[in-house]
């Protein structure tokens, strides 16, 4: 049983751990979720509208990013989500403001709640178990405040 | 006629009118939506003096959620009806799926091609949060966005809500005073689903669904209809429609790149490094561009219909109106501007908050009210000497919309 992230591409798994992103080889402008396969799509047409670019490099995104918004599910969210806990306990999301100029949303990290955030604090990338299946953990990238 | 309504009549003779409004109460009634809209589509007929076969022309807003006859809602309608040869056509474009059929409708008719138009739009809705089709869908956001993060639409109200409180000092009495204000504006309105007054007290009551926004903040699904009947100025001339609520505007622009307010069911925003912002938001640009078809501001806005999805949604789209500055809706609504008989009353109709939401009917909903509202015919939740109003709403991937009537 190993963890292996639930979505292929979008993040890397080290200590300190990335966001990866398509960057347009034209005019540098950068898109997430990235160009994947795994995700259904392989080809890259720069979105902005001022570039027909169609050639793209993977590029990471920074790891740290202040807080645009936050709220939290407190009720279980529908299929497809699955809860990691039975009986379902409460999490965190947030949409981060990155310095490439894009806002991502995330869940918060394990053990954080929407007291812990303010809107332009500063969060950090991790990575965590988001659920557990045949193959073992499923992990995805959350948000995590920094504690100054 | 007041300035304004002059303005707004200079090109009458190319103007759409509103002949006719009809909905069927929203509700849970469990029944087919064909029914609904049926019964909205004969209600705006009988209000209009119409008869259906001076018909030539029938748009039914798309409902995803009833098979295949949903998908073709502008023939099942039109055969419900009885098949009187009209041309038809369906149209989908998620909470602004009302107004671009309206669109469709309003551009065939200043084209020359048809009179008389019918626009239908009905829902049947299930219970509880609003989750994506079934199956694996890992190439499509609004799968991918409660597989991954478990991100439900309430949450993307949330969103917005918390931004309210960090940045602007709004508090959660504050969007309860939304829930009251349209609680208060619905209790007389017959095709409402909730007629009960709400206290402060019972919405801070309510569980908390997504932080900030308790239960009662956010609007349910319901099961509704309506429907309108747009005319040529020259048929209204006619047939003897005098003074009619005309059509001063529909905008329906998509986003300009780069869309910077992060939206539903998209897990992130585009970037702004390479341009810069954007000089408006989307919602923003929403209203701007119907107030420039119109030739009009915001300053000759009587009445406003805006997509209450949450108390404090209706906030955020009445400074996206440019109904006042950025951060100054809560000093608004707390001065009771935004209650019917203060400067610029704010769904009157009750807005989602007493209706529930009926996703291809709710836009149409907006321009039955305003229809009503500028007819002076919106008895008990009357605006009075209401002449010009606006609606506004915004949907999943690219969709809003914004209509201005006049009268
Ligand atoms: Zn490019």
């Amino acid at each position: 049983m190993t963890a292996t992230p639930v979505i292929e591409g979008w993040f890397t798994t080290e200590a300190e751990p990335h966001l990866l992103a398509s960057r347009c080889a034209t005019c540098s402008n950068v898109v997430f979720p990235p160009v994947s396969t795994a995700a259904g799509a392989a080809a890259f047409f720069c979105r902005n509208p001022a570039c027909d670019g169609d050639e793209y490099d993977a590029v990471e995104l920074s790891r740290r990013g202040t807080v645009w918004s936050y709220t939290d599910a407190q009720y279980q969210p529908p299929a497809p989500y699955i809860a990691p806990t039975d009986p379902y306990e409460p999490f965190a999301l947030a949409a981060v403001e990155l310095p490439e100029g894009l806002v991502v949303l995330g869940q918060v990290a394990a053990g954080h709640g929407v007291d812990d955030l303010r809107v332009g604090a500063e969060v950090e990338l991790v990575v965590e178990t988001l659920n557990v299946d045949e193959t073992g953990e499923r992990t995805i990238y959350r948000w995590k405040p920094v504690t100054a | 006629m007041s300035d304004v309504s002059k303005q707004v009549g200079k090109q009458v003779g190319k103007q759409v009118v509103i002949a006719g409004a009809g909905m069927h109460p929203w509700g849970k009634w469990g029944r087919n939506f064909v029914e609904y809209g049926v019964h909205a589509a004969r209600a705006a007929l009988k209000d209009s003096g119409i008869a259906w076969s001076d018909v030539d022309f029938v748009v039914g807003g798309e409902t995803v959620r009833n098979g295949y006859a949903g998908y073709v809602a502008g023939s099942t309608f039109a055969s419900a009806l009885g098949w009187n040869g009209a041309r038809i056509a369906t149209s989908y474009a998620a909470c602004a799926t009302g107004a671009q059929a309206i669109d469709a409708a309003r551009m065939r008719i200043l084209a020359g091609l048809s009179e008389v138009a019918l626009v239908v739009g009905a829902d049947t809705t299930p219970k509880g949060f609003l989750a994506p089709n079934a199956g694996e869908r890992w190439d499509d956001p609004d799968w991918l966005r409660f597989r991954l993060l478990g991100m439900t639409n309430p949450a993307y109200f949330a969103l917005y809500a918390r931004r309210r409180m960090d940045l602007y000092g709004a508090t959660s009495e504050d969007f309860a005073q939304v829930k009251v204000k349209n609680a208060r504006h619905g209790l007389n309105n017959p095709y409402a689903r909730f007629r009960k007054e709400s206290s402060v007290e019972d919405v801070l009551a309510s569980p908390v669904v997504s932080d900030p926004l308790h239960l009662l903040d956010i609007c349910a699904t319901s099961d509704g209809a309506a429907a309108v009947v747009l005319v040529s100025a020259e048929y209204a001339r006619k047939h003897g429609l005098t003074d009619p609520v005309r059509v001063a505007a529909v905008s329906t622009v998509t986003p300009t790149f780069p869309n910077t307010v992060i939206d539903m069911p998209l897990l992130s925003t585009d970037s702004s490094a390479v341009t810069g912002l954007p000089e408006r938001t989307f919602k923003e640009a929403i209203g701007q561009a119907a107030y420039e078809e119109a030739g009009i501001g915001p300053e000759d806005v009587d009445v406003a219909e805006v997509y209450d999805l949450s108390t404090a949604l209706e906030l955020d789209w009445i400074e996206d109106l440019q109904l006042c500055g950025r951060g100054e809706a809560e000093a608004l609504l707390r001065a009771g501007d935004t209650t019917i008989g203060g400067r610029i009353p704010v769904n009157p109709s009750g807005g989602l908050a007493c209706f529930g939401e009926a996703v291809p009917a709710q836009a149409i909903a907006q321009v039955c009210e305003l229809t009503w509202q500028l007819r002076g015919q919106a008895e008990g939740r009357q605006v009075e000497g209401a002449r010009v109003g606006i609606t506004a709403n915004q949907g999943l991937f690219g969709h809003g919309s914004s209509v201005i009537l006049a009268r």
